[in-house]
């Protein structure tokens, strides 16, 4: 047999010319998991698409890859779309893919969980950047649309809770590719001349699509880098967008969020009522109790009457000076016992009485002598007994 | 507080410092002269918080980036629909 001999290009060519003739392989959808997957610096990108028995090179050039809405990942199930050639360098064939999506969710759907893990992990969502909403802000800014319910709706929700708070409105572009950079500008423009006491930014409900902007990292990150406090308002109550992560404040709804920026003026007035009974009605105690104080010590005897003491004093005086006479008037040898008695009880505690009991105080010139230091020998001293003085002379001092 | 005369301090402030008066005379420590100056304090905040509100009226404007970058106040038509 004289077989042909073919040079190696020759057979990739005719391999890649065989597989492009395919019309199947032209547009074709492959489902996989995505594995050893590169951004090269050209912008290309390279990855491997498995199954549990097979691998399929794949490859998306950067005009393509540019398109893609979420950030593919080694380990995600996808879905490819393209055309299957050969590269005839390699002698492989491949994947040039034209699309890729995520598996079973979509491709917004994937993007979220991404900036949302991603802001997560930088710390824009931590409960310690969170601001305290004022209580009583003097202005609003919000950040949404002039066009829509949205706007009116929190102006009037406003204006029936808490009018005394101004409204300016920085109108924005909430849906289509300008609305991320508008809102964000916005969001940076109303700290940079400080417009508000607090910002508002959303919009009403919408599809997912519609509600894209509040999504999106720039948002985001205008909305962490707020000094003003943020409320994020968007679409309906399960609606839940990456700027909810990070402002200060979700609310379910734009008119959540003027429900949430400022207090009811009816709660507020019918507490400024309450506060005023609240103060009098502190005051009328304090007066009385201050009345009742005042009472207690006016009728204490020492207050009432300065002489009270001296008075009592002068009633025992009496007292006793009946008893004496009540004395005088009875047998002589019985009142003289009692007379005692009664004396005894007015002077038991005087010194007397203790030296009736063989006690004796010695005293000299300089008073009554505490120790025997104060009484050199051969000094005078005088020393009062029971019953009499006795005039001594000092021999001797012992310790 | 003292010295500084209520116009120049804000709503907010000047609820605060009330609360702060409620409940300082409720607890009812504060001698009789400082109470009764606590007192008349709160009154005239309660007097000036009330007219502040029944005063007030929403003020709306929206606002645009001037030549110079500066914010521009306009006009902004609210639906003038009264509250149900």
């Amino acid at each position: 047999m004289d077989q042909p001999i073919y040079q190696v290009s020759q057979v990739n060519e005719y391999v890649k010319a065989l597989l492009d003739g395919e019309p199947i392989l032209q547009d074709i959808l492959v489902r996989g998991e995505l594995s050893n997957y590169k951004v090269y610096p050209s912008g290309h990108h390279y990855f491997t698409l498995k199954d549990r028995d097979s691998a399929l090179r794949c490859v998306m050039f950067r005009s393509q890859a540019q398109r893609l809405r979420f950030r593919p990942e080694n380990g995600m199930k996808a879905i490819a779309r393209g055309r299957i050639s050969v590269f005839p360098r390699d002698g492989a064939y491949q994947l040039y893919c034209s699309g890729l999506s995520p598996d079973g969710v979509g491709d917004l759907a994937v993007a979220f969980e991404q900036l949302k893990e991603k802001l997560f992990e930088e710390g824009l969502f931590d409960e310690a950047h969170k601001k305290p909403l004022p209580r009583y802000p003097r202005t609003i800014a919000i950040v949404t649309s002039s066009a829509g319910a949205a706007v009116h709706d929190m102006i009037r929700i406003l204006r029936r809770r808490f009018p005394a708070a101004a409204v300016v409105l920085l109108p924005v572009r909430v849906q289509g590719t300008e609305a991320p950079a508008e809102i964000a500008g916005a969001i940076r423009y109303a700290n940079r001349w400080n417009v508000g006491d607090l910002i508002i930014t959303g919009r009403g409900g919408g599809s997912m699509e519609d509600l894209w902007a509040f999504n999106d990292e720039r948002v985001a990150r205008a909305i962490f880098d707020s000094d003003l406090p943020v409320i994020s308002a968007v679409g309906h109550e399960p609606d839940v967008t990456i700027s909810d992560f990070v402002a200060d404040v979700r609310a379910s709804t734009p008119s959540n969020a003027a429900e949430i920026a400022v207090p009811d003026q009816m709660g507020l007035l019918r507490w400024l009522r309450g506060a005023e009974d609240r103060i009098a009605q502190a005051e009328e105690t304090k007066l009385q109790s201050c009345r009742r104080r005042l009472q207690t010590l006016a009728e204490k005897r020492v207050m009432k009457d300065q002489l009270a003491f001296v008075q009592d004093r002068r009633m025992l005086l009496t007292h006793l000076h009946q008893r004496l006479g009540d004395l005088s008037s009875r047998g002589v040898g019985e009142k003289r016992r009692e007379f005692s008695a009664l004396a005894a009880s007015l002077d038991a505690m005087s010194p007397l009485k203790v030296l009736s009991r063989g006690y004796a105080v010695a005293r000299n010139e300089q008073g009554i002598i505490k120790s025997y230091q104060n009484a050199p020998a051969g000094s005078r001293i005088e020393v009062t007994l029971g019953e009499g003085t006795l005039d001594c002379t000092v021999e001797k001092g012992r310790p | 507080m003292a010295g500084k005369k209520k116009e120049t301090q804000t709503f907010e402030q000047q609820i605060t410092r009330l609360e702060e008066i409620v409940a300082q005379m409720e607890k009812g420590d504060a001698e009789l002269a400082d109470s009764l100056a606590l007192f008349d304090e709160g009154t005239s905040l309660i007097a000036s918080c009330g007219k502040l509100l029944d005063e007030a009226e929403q003020k709306v404007v929206q606002l645009m980036k001037g030549a110079d970058g500066a914010p521009v106040e306009m006009p902004f038509d609210t639906e003038d629909e009264t509250d149900g």
